[in-house]
This record gives structure tokens, sequence and C-alpha cells, in this order.
């Protein structure tokens, strides 16, 4: 008997048919996976299950009746619980209250017992391999032991189903480990999982049936075993095998190189901030993509953000095309032609409500304006030109980006920092959360963007993309840099082994 | 390559998350209690200052002067933890009290409970006019303001008419007192007791700090955001109305032209006792702080006599920037950290 059951639903909105028949079936103790490019309707599919969304046609069949969900909580209640990509907990409220929020335990007087919820708190998420203070708010949490809390979250109810779309996106390999062992123990209690991922290594070890989506329509679904990973990903693109085969998994070309003796576009020396940095150097010409490598909390978010003037430094110097950068805040740092872009689109990055046209123009505003006047027919072409250049797909300019997919977000905000005709762009985590067919387009644009002169640091968890899309890796440990890949050498295995490397000898000297 | 040996070492992950503890902890206190800390040091300055201040009388006139804005400003709060803002406040209070004045004709108890239900429905159109067109809570306050201001006029006929209060149950509540503090204190006293039980120690509370905090994450995480959102605007009119009639109880009758600009004097008590005006936090205790803040300036600079009045408008204000900017100063060095 299945667990969860959806036949022929369909969701249309404005200018867009989002599903378009699709059957799913869930049964207790598998892990399904969902995959699709963005855009393919699994973020929608999700919202119909968790009752967000309301579909329009077909039917919702839940434990052998037929269920309808008016609201999210009606979902919770029946004992669906959803664990979104993007942290959806308070994160001013502690992480206690988080845990609970909306079935907090009650004494006699029907008042919430702060006690109990701490204590109870402490002992759950330990076993998620958070041991923090749970008074603390959620928000001070790194990312990764956030989305452990949401984890814990969902779970925690009498959950019958689980869905997870994108957990591992801000998840360090240890945590990976753990949600893992989560999900395996779900397994094993009979409880559905619903696992949307864009990470193929992680959708073989762990799942065991498949249902492909594109373009709002079922694909295939089936026994992943049985389906090669090739076929899987050319079934999810809808392009042809030999084609995946051929131009490999990521988007990046071979190492398209800068003049070697070129004088550095961005030379960094001596970066030092408090605890978090320590005496950081390196430089970048141009045509050359530098990555920094290193674990999750090594000092490349903020060596990024002190770059690009966002991040507080106590010592250290900038320069910019052989100009100093002088106590650098944003706004320098984009007048000296740094762009940055950060970490976390949703909360830095872009502006979801307002539209594509004028997420761009917020850039390119100061540049293009006589006497404060904004021409508008200037930013109609800046917009048109880069809409085009970096094949952004939208309804038109004045569609809100916070419709877009993420992989079209991203390339707003990239055309927003390209608008401003930088000479050095930082990239922090730039195909994060984004599916395959988009993380390649955008791969090979930043190939292409450097290959036209700018000068590219990036920052990716993701090994193989840090590799294959950076000529050199400058590799960081606690804030310093431990180590340089180049040439031959930039290699996942020789990126490992320098992280594992520095984490050894640090063992040692502690222990000595 | 293993697992253990690209993992940080425990101890030095251990000792960071130590330290970010402590900074937050020390940062969220002072943000929490910095209006208790400043209150502590003004009364302090004050009682040596003014030999006046220190008498007993003082202290009682100071609360009972502070009763009514002290729950218009417990309503506020909830309204601005979730983000949200009430500028009917001070319009509601007027009309309560003309209201309240008018009812008590008919005895004490229709002397509370008028003005309740009229300010009451008005909250709930600005709860439900907030929550279900998702109207900004300014401009729907803000209507609601006029609105009330309009309905007080048309009752009191252009203000000519004062209505006196002619229950003599009534008018001794707001004159008579129970050890040496008025009645409207000990009434202040229980609403905000329960107000700090409501917010902290129910379900209803931690929904109200949700909505606040991140609207989208409390409605996926099951939290009625709507109707958590309609509960605060009516309980913020509902205490309003409450202030009116401890208002009309206190004069003997509802006077039609105090009351103006209640609704901001609130908002500042709300955000010196370290409520976000962005929402998501926020505390009780804070806005009495708040509250007893203003209060005690007021009446020290009634102490000093010969400077304007209107000077201590002045001082609020300047007291409030000064909070507001190290607010701001607080929570950015609570997320670098």
């Amino acid at each position: 008997m299945p667990l969860l059951e959806v036949a022929d639903v369909s969701k249309t909105f404005p200018g867009v048919r989002a599903l378009d028949g699709v059957s799913f079936t869930l049964e207790p103790g598998q892990v399904h996976a969902l995959v699709g490019e963005n855009g393919a309707g699994k973020s929608t599919l999700i919202k119909l299950l968790t009752g967000v969304y309301q579909p329009d046609g077909g039917e919702l069949r839940y434990r052998d009746e037929a269920a309808k969900f008016a609201t999210p909580m009606d979902a919770q209640n029946a004992g669906i619980s959803t664990i979104y990509q993007e942290v959806n907990l308070v994160p001013l409220m502690s992480v206690a209250h988080n845990l609970f929020l909306g079935r907090e335990p009650r004494n006699a007087f029907g008042l919430l017992d702060e006690k109990r919820m701490v204590r109870e708190a402490s002992e759950v998420l330990v076993r998620y391999g958070v041991t923090t203070d749970v008074r603390r708010p959620l928000g001070t949490l790194a990312l990764g032991a956030q989305q452990m809390v949401a984890l814990a979250r969902a779970v925690m109810v009498d959950a019958k189903v689980v869905i997870m779309d994108e957990p591992t996106s801000s998840l360090e390999p240890r945590e990976v480990e753990t949600l893992f062992g989560v999900i395996h123990d779900l397994h094993s209690r009979g409880i559905g999982i619903v696992y949307v991922s864009h990470r193929m290594d992680e959708l073989y070890r762990i799942c065991d049936t498949v249902t492909i989506l594109r373009d709002g329509k079922l694909v295939h679904t089936g026994k992943l075993a049985d389906l090669e990973r090739i076929k899987l990903v050319s079934m999810m693109l809808g392009r042809d095998m030999s084609a995946v085969r051929k131009e490999g998994f990521t988007g990046f070309g071979g190492g398209s190189t800068g003049a070697e003796d070129a004088a550095p576009i961005l030379k960094v020396s001596g970066l030092t901030s408090r605890h978090k940095l320590h005496d950081i150097g390196f430089a970048v010409r141009p045509g050359e993509v530098v990555g920094l490598g290193g674990l999750l909390g090594a000092g490349r978010s903020e060596t990024i953000k002190a770059i690009g003037g966002a991040y507080p430094i106590d010592e250290g110097t900038i320069e910019v095309d052989g100009q100093e950068l002088k106590k650098p805040t944003t706004v320098r740092a984009m007048r000296a032609g740094i762009a940055v872009q950060p970490e976390d689109r949703k909360a830095e990055g872009i502006v979801p409500g307002l539209s594509i046209r004028e997420n761009i123009a917020l850039a390119v505003l100061p540049r293009n304006s006589t006497l404060g006047l904004v021409s508008d027919r200037k930013i109609d072409k800046i917009v048109e030109q880069y809409m085009t250049r970096l094949r952004i797909k939208a309804s038109g300019p004045d569609q809100r980006v916070g419709d877009l997919s993420g992989g079209n977000q991203q390339k707003v905000l990239l055309a927003r920092l390209l608008a401003t005709q930088p000479k050095v762009l930082l990239l922090d985590e730039p195909t994060r959360g984004i599916d395959v067919g988009a993380k390649a387009e955008v791969q090979a644009l930043i190939d292409e963007l450097a290959a036209d002169g700018l000068g590219v640091v990036l920052v990716s968890s993701d090994a193989e993309e840090l590799v294959e899309g950076s000529d050199r890796v400058v590799v960081l440990r606690d804030g310093a840099v431990v180590g340089e890949l180049v040439g031959g050498d930039v290699t996942t295995e020789a990126l490992l082994e320098t992280i594992a490397a520095a984490a050894v000898k640090e063992e040692r000297n502690d222990n000595s | 390559m293993s697992q253990e040996t690209i993992v940080a070492p425990a101890a030095v992950i251990a000792e960071d998350e130590r330290k970010a503890e402590r900074t937050d902890r020390i940062v969220g206190l002072v943000q929490r209690q910095g209006a208790l800390a400043v209150l502590i040091v003004v009364v302090i300055i004050a009682a040596a200052a003014f030999p006046n201040f220190r008498s007993f009388d003082n202290t009682a006139t100071i609360l009972v002067t502070a009763a009514p804005p002290a729950l218009i400003a417990l309503g506020m709060t909830f309204v601005i933890i979730t983000g949200g803002i009430d500028l009917s406040v001070g319009s509601l209070y007027v009309l309560g009290g003309v209201v309240s004045a008018y009812a008590s004709q008919w005895g004490l108890l229709p002397a509370f409970l008028a003005p309740l239900a009229v300010c009451g429905l008005i909250g709930v159109m600005n709860g439900l006019l907030i929550a279900y067109t998702r109207m900004a809570p300014f401009i729907v306050t803000l209507a609601a303001l006029l609105g009330a201001r309009g309905l007080m006029r048309a009752l009191s006929s252009e203000g000519s008419k004062t209505y006196l209060v002619e229950n003599d149950a009534f008018r001794s509540f707001g004159t008579g007192s129970f050890l040496g503090l008025g009645y409207p204190v000990w009434l202040v006293v229980i609403m905000f007791a329960l107000g700090m039980v409501l917010l902290s120690r129910t379900r209803f509370g931690h929904s109200v700090y949700a909505v606040g905090g991140s609207e989208d994450a409390a409605s996926l995480m099951g939290v009625a955001v709507r109707r958590t959102k309609v509960w605060v605007y009516v309980m913020s009119g509902l205490l309003a109305g409450l202030a009116g009639a401890i208002n009309a109880a206190k004069l003997g009758s509802g006077v039609t032209v105090l009351g103006t600009g209640m609704e901001l004097d609130a908002i500042a008590a709300v955000v010196i006792g370290g409520t976000l005006l962005t929402g998501g936090a926020g505390t009780i205790a804070g806005t009495i702080a708040g509250v007893l803040l203003l209060g005690v300036i007021q009446n020290m600079i009634n102490q000093v006599g010969n400077v304007p009045s209107s000077y201590q408008q002045v001082i609020s204000g300047a007291f409030l920037a000064v909070v507001v900017v190290a607010q701001t100063y607080l929570v950015k060095l609570r997320r670098q950290t």
C-alpha cells in the first residue's frame, strides 16, 4: 500500500505550466529521489505535497485516503515533514524554541515547559552532532548546524513522510554523514523519504527509487540502481547521452590560463582580521580563475568578503590593477572594480521582490545617471544586453526575480555584478543549489568571463567544481594559507591531501 | 582518504564556539536589559538631585501617570514583535475614554466593557485587514487612527460636549488606592504579568516571535500566521480601550484633547525597551523599563520646574535616537561574531 500517492496532478501559474499531469508514488521505507533541472517542477510538486499550493487538477492520496492539505500545518499534522533547501527556521528565536515551535511541551497549567524544552532539545540535537547551547538564537549557528536543527525538527514529529529539498547544500562532510545515518534510520522505521538533490553521488548512495521531471512533465520513474548515471543526466537535461559524455558533468572547459607573466589584477597580502584571517596573500592575473579551497569555516567566505570591503580587516593590503584599495568599504571596493557574489544569494544578493530589470539596474544606477536622473532607455539596453549574454530565461525583464529558478536568479546576480564593469570577480559558491544544467551554464559563463580578461576568485564546496574551474587553487585552513596547487597538481586528490596534511600537522602541534 | 582527517579538531571548534557564545550572551543581555540599566542610573541621579523625587507620593504619582501609556505600550510590544505597527492606539485611547465616560451612566461594568467592545472591534478590523489583505500595518492603522478620531469627534459633537463620569464606583476606581498605589497601577501590574506569561510561556507567544522573526519560515513550520496577526491587533485595540477607560475614571470625564501622539510614545517606550522594530525580538520587561524611563524623565523635568515641558519631548527623542543607534550596533555585532 503506497504511503503517498499523487495521480495526474497539474498546476498552472500565470504564464507557466509548472506541473502537467505528473504522477508520483511513495512507498513506506522508500528513499525516493526526485530529480530534474530547476524549473522542472520539483519544488512545485513538493509544495503540493506539503500544502503550500493546491493542485489545479489531479488527485492526492495519503495513506490510502484522498487528501487535501489546505495549509502547511495540515500536512504537518498529517505526518508530512519537510526540510527546505534554504534553512526555513526563525533566526532570532532560540534553537530550542525553533525545534519545538508549534508543538511546545506544556505543563498542567497549559504553559510552556521551558526546562523540558531545553533538556529535550539538547538531548535530541546531540544525536545530530549539534552540541551548542540550545538557548542561543538559531541565527548565531553555522549554516550546517542550522540545517541539522531543521532536520531534527522534521524528524521529531511523528512523521510518516519526510521530504528533503537539497538538504546537503550547506552541510560539511561530517554533517552529511550524520544526515545519511538519519535517513537510514528513517528508512528502517518504514518512513517514506522524498529526496531532492543535484549531487549524483548522494543520490546513488542513499536512494532506491528515482522520479525524473522535466519541464513540468514526468520523464521517468523506477529503480535507481537500474539507471546508469549518464542516462539519468541525459534524461534530466533532455540531451543526448553522447553529448553529456563528451562535455563532461561540469561546464568548465580546459584550463585557459591568462598570460603567466602578466601583472596581477588583484593582489592581496597580509590580510589579517581578528581571529578569522591570518596573513592571507595571493594574486590573480587577468584571465585567471583562482580557486579558494578548504573546509567550511576555513576563512574562504571571510577572505572574499574582506576583499569586497564587507568584512573588517586589521591589517593587510588589497591592490586592484596596481592601485591600493585604502580602507576598504563595499562602495570603495566596487569603485575600484571588485565585484562580489555573496554566498547566500537570498539574503545578501538579489532583491527577490524586484524585477530582473530593477535588480540589474541597482548596480548601474550610480554610473548611468546624469545629475541624479536615470535614463530608462540606457538601462533597458544594458539589461537586454546582459539577459542575452548570460542567457537568462524569463518571460521578460519585468518578471520578479523571486519567481525565477535558482539558476536564473544566480545569472541575474552575475549580470548585476558584470554591469558594474568589474576587473575582479569574487564568486562565493556560484552554483550552490542550482541544477545540473544551469550549473554547467554558470560554469561555462565563468570560463567565458575569465577569457574576456577578468580576474576571477572562485569559492566552492564542491571539490570537483573547484578543481575543474580553477587554474590555480589556494588552500586555506583556519584562516591561513596552507598550500597552493598549480598546473598539473590541480586535482581533487591533491586538494584533499593538502587540506588533510594541514589538519594532521595541526593535530601534531596540538599534541606536542 | 578517511573522514576523520579532514574534520577540524574538536577542541578548536569548541573554543571558538564558547567565545562566540559568551559575546552573544553579553550582547543579548545588554540589548534586553539596557533600558533597565539606564532606568536605574536615571532614578539614582533623580533621587540624588531632587529630594521630592524620593518621596513615596511622587513614586505613586509616576506610576499612576504611567498606567495608561503602559497599557498601550504593552499591546504595542506584541504588535511590534510580529513586525507590525499600530498607529491607531492614540485615537483608540481617546475614543475609549469618551465611550467609557458616556457608558458610565449605566454603571461600572458598562464603563469598562463599552470601550473594550468599541476598541476591540476596531482592533479586529485592523487585524483582519492586515492579515488577510496583506496591506501594510502602517496604512491600515493610520486609517483606523483617522476613523477613530472621527468617531470620537462625532460622539463629543466636535469636542464641544464633555461626558462627565457620574458613576461613583467607576470614579473611585480611578482615584482610590490600595497599599498606597492607585487601583489603575494594580490593574496594569496584573495586565503586564498576564502579558509576560502570554508572550514567553504560551504557544501564542512563541508564534508572535516566529511571525516577526520570519513570516515565511513560521508559515512553513505550521504557525497560524494570520490568526496570530489578527490577535495582536485585537489585543492592542483592547488595551488602548482599557487605557482610555482608566483615564476617564481618573479624570472623571472623557477628555477629547489628550492622546494625540500617544501611539508614538508607546512605540518609543517599546523600542527603548529593546524590542526590535523589525520584529522577532523583544520583551515585556524591556517595555516596562521603557515606559518607566519615559515617565521618570517627564517627572524629573517637572521637578526642575522651570524647564519648558516641551523639552521633555526633546529629551525623550534624544533617548530614543541613542537607543536605536545602540541597538543597531549590537545587532551588527551579534551577526559578526
